[in-house]
């Protein structure tokens, strides 16, 4: 009876997640049936895109402090699936910068990732992504082994590549991506803290 | 002009669709909230924070959406040769994406934000090198020159473009009616200040007033024009009105918006994008693609209604006309 109500709770949990994980991506096709995107959909989707990958990228790191603050283990099964969306909207925003942007003109990108110092980054952050969500799933986490969770400390990278990418783009306001630094201060401080806490309380014993 | 824009159901937004459109907008950042909720719980309030600020500046609730424009202007084409015979851009999209930081800094703020701006009555102060100096009324700046109609093309710094039919008289001719002294080699030009009806200028993104300037030659070239209309009618207010500079051969942030002084004096004035930042802005921000911005191309740009770029033309395509005045200089260095 308890076992079946957590499975259920865990299915539940399960079905949320990737309801919200597409609710933005449907969003963007309600929006571009509805004519919705205003004059300039290319920009558009590329800028939802990119702060959806952030978010989730974010969502993702909250797991784990989140957990801590609430005991609520559970949250853990969905740390991988909000990593990966982040993974699914940065692979729609570069899919769309390439093909929309750029029009499939793969010399521009190269010159783009050697010359525009926020691409380089925004294109280092998307490699970065792409080798977690490449070793996401157990099988690779069994043949990394120890490895596995250095990887994925990358992801801290991550986090620190998409806000460097969106300060470094905007003109003059630097309001939003600051706001951002901040939630991601917060999210890596709050592993630091811990960390040291752990270590002085091993010193002490 | 498309038929979009003679649809008059835009041109007559009311609050209250106003107030649906945002709760629409906060029904679809729905998911946001959901994700919000459980950070929120947690006192993570800055990850809310971070999540809505994607959600729309708060600039929105201190502005009122301005309606657009009813009256007509009547106008005589301008000079054939000056103009460009392609199809302009939608009068819709013309009013709904500006860049126009004294209302706020996205692109769709200053049509949600310019109601706010009184444009009835103006005045410009006219300074520096000339013969009266003094205030003028608008209409009194007007009154000698016949308006005319001018389809320019509008390259924007960041890349877009447009095509725009303005209604103005040439600059040159408001200046050789100032009476300009041997002295007056630049013309300086100053945006209303007045946090008041300009919430934009609550922050300090830029340094307010917004400046701008020109070389004397430039401002008096026959393409130099001050606007007054767009599409036949006034000036909406989140594109400039009730006065604005044209000077479509450079990027957008020279045509600087609501004037309210021009200064003919010796010395080159400050701008304000140059100010900010200057590396990428310079004095001239001639339309170049050579010289690319440094932080993206300059070689391409997106017309607003199309999906693919195209190619920018040296000085956005009035090289023939423009391209004198820059004989002899380096304009790598001279951006
Ligand atoms: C090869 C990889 C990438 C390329 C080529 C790229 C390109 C771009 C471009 C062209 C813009 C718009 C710039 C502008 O409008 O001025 C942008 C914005 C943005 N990108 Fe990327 N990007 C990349 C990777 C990423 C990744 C991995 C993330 C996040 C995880 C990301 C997050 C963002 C954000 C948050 C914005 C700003 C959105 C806004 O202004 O609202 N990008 N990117």
């Amino acid at each position: 009876m308890r076992l079946e109500s957590a499975r259920a709770r865990r299915r539940a949990l399960r079905l949320a997640t990737l309801l919200v994980g597409f609710a933005p991506a449907a969003g963007l096709v309600v929006a571009f049936l509805h004519d919705g995107l205003g004059a300039n959909p290319v920009e558009k989707i590329t800028h939802e895109t990119g702060e959806w990958a952030l978010r989730f990228l974010f969502l993702s790191l909250s797991v784990t402090p989140v957990r801590r603050l609430t005991g609520w283990r559970m949250l853990l099964q969905e740390r991988r699936t909000l990593g990966l969306f982040a993974f699914f909207y940065a692979s729609l925003h570069l899919a769309i910068y390439v093909g929309l942007d750029l029009g499939f003109a793969w010399s521009f990108l190269g010159e783009d990732i050697l010359e525009r110092p926020y691409i380089t980054v925004g294109f280092a952050t998307f490699l970065v992504l792409l080798a977690l969500a490449a070793t996401s799933t157990r099988a690779a986490a069994r043949r990394l082994g120890r490895r596995w969770k250095t990887l994925h400390r990358a992801v801290y990278l991550a986090g620190i590549g998409a806000v460097v990418h969106f300060l470094w783009l905007v003109k003059a306001d630097t309001r939003e991506p600051l706001v951002y630094a901040g939630v991601l201060a917060l999210l890596l401080g709050s592993r630091a803290f811990w960390a040291l806490q752990r270590r002085s309380r091993s010193g002490n014993r | 002009m498309s038929k979009r824009s003679q649809q008059p159901s835009e041109n007559e937004v009311t609050p209250e669709s106003l107030y649906l459109r945002r709760r629409e907008f906060l029904t679809r950042s729905a998911s946001a909230g959901i994700g919000l909720g459980l950070g929120a719980r947690l006192g993570f309030a800055a990850l809310g924070s971070g999540l809505l600020a994607g959600c729309g500046p708060d600039e929105a609730s201190a502005g009122r959406r301005a309606a657009l424009p009813t009256r007509t202007l009547s106008t005589r084409p301008g000079p054939a040769e000056l103009q460009t015979d392609e199809d302009p851009t939608s009068y819709e999209d013309a009013t709904r994406y500006n860049n126009f930081y004294e209302f706020g800094t996205d692109k769709t703020d200053p049509a949600r934000n310019a109601g706010s701006l009184r444009t009835e009555p103006w005045s410009v102060a006219i300074e520096g090198e000339v013969a009266k100096p003094g205030r003028v009324p608008l209409e009194t700046l007007l009154a000698p020159h016949p308006l005319e109609e001018r389809i320019y093309r509008l390259r924007c710094v960041e890349a877009w473009s447009m095509v725009i039919p303005w209604v103005g008289i040439p600059l040159g001719d408001v200046i050789a009616r100032m009476q300009p002294t041997s002295k007056a080699k630049y013309v300086a030009f100053e945006t209303l200040h007045d946090p008041q009806q300009m919430p934009g200028q609550r922050r300090g993104v830029l340094d307010w007033p917004y400046v701008e300037g020109l070389r004397i030659d430039e401002a008096t070239h026959p393409l130099a024009i001050l606007a007054v209309g767009m599409y036949g009618k006034v000036l909406p207010n989140q594109n400039g009105a009730p006065l604005r500079l044209v000077v479509p051969w450079k990027y957008g942030f020279k045509s600087i918006k609501s004037i309210v002084k021009i200064r003919l004096q010796e010395s080159e004035p400050p701008t304000s994008w140059n100010q900010s930042a200057p590396r990428e802005y310079g004095f001239y921000a001639n339309v170049n693609p050579e010289v690319d911005h440094p932080r993206w191309s300059q070689a391409r740009e997106r017309r607003i209604g199309e999906l693919r770029r195209r190619p920018t033309l040296p000085f956005n395509g009035y090289a023939d006309q423009v391209a004198g005045l820059y004989a002899g200089m380096d304009l790598a260095k001279k951006y």
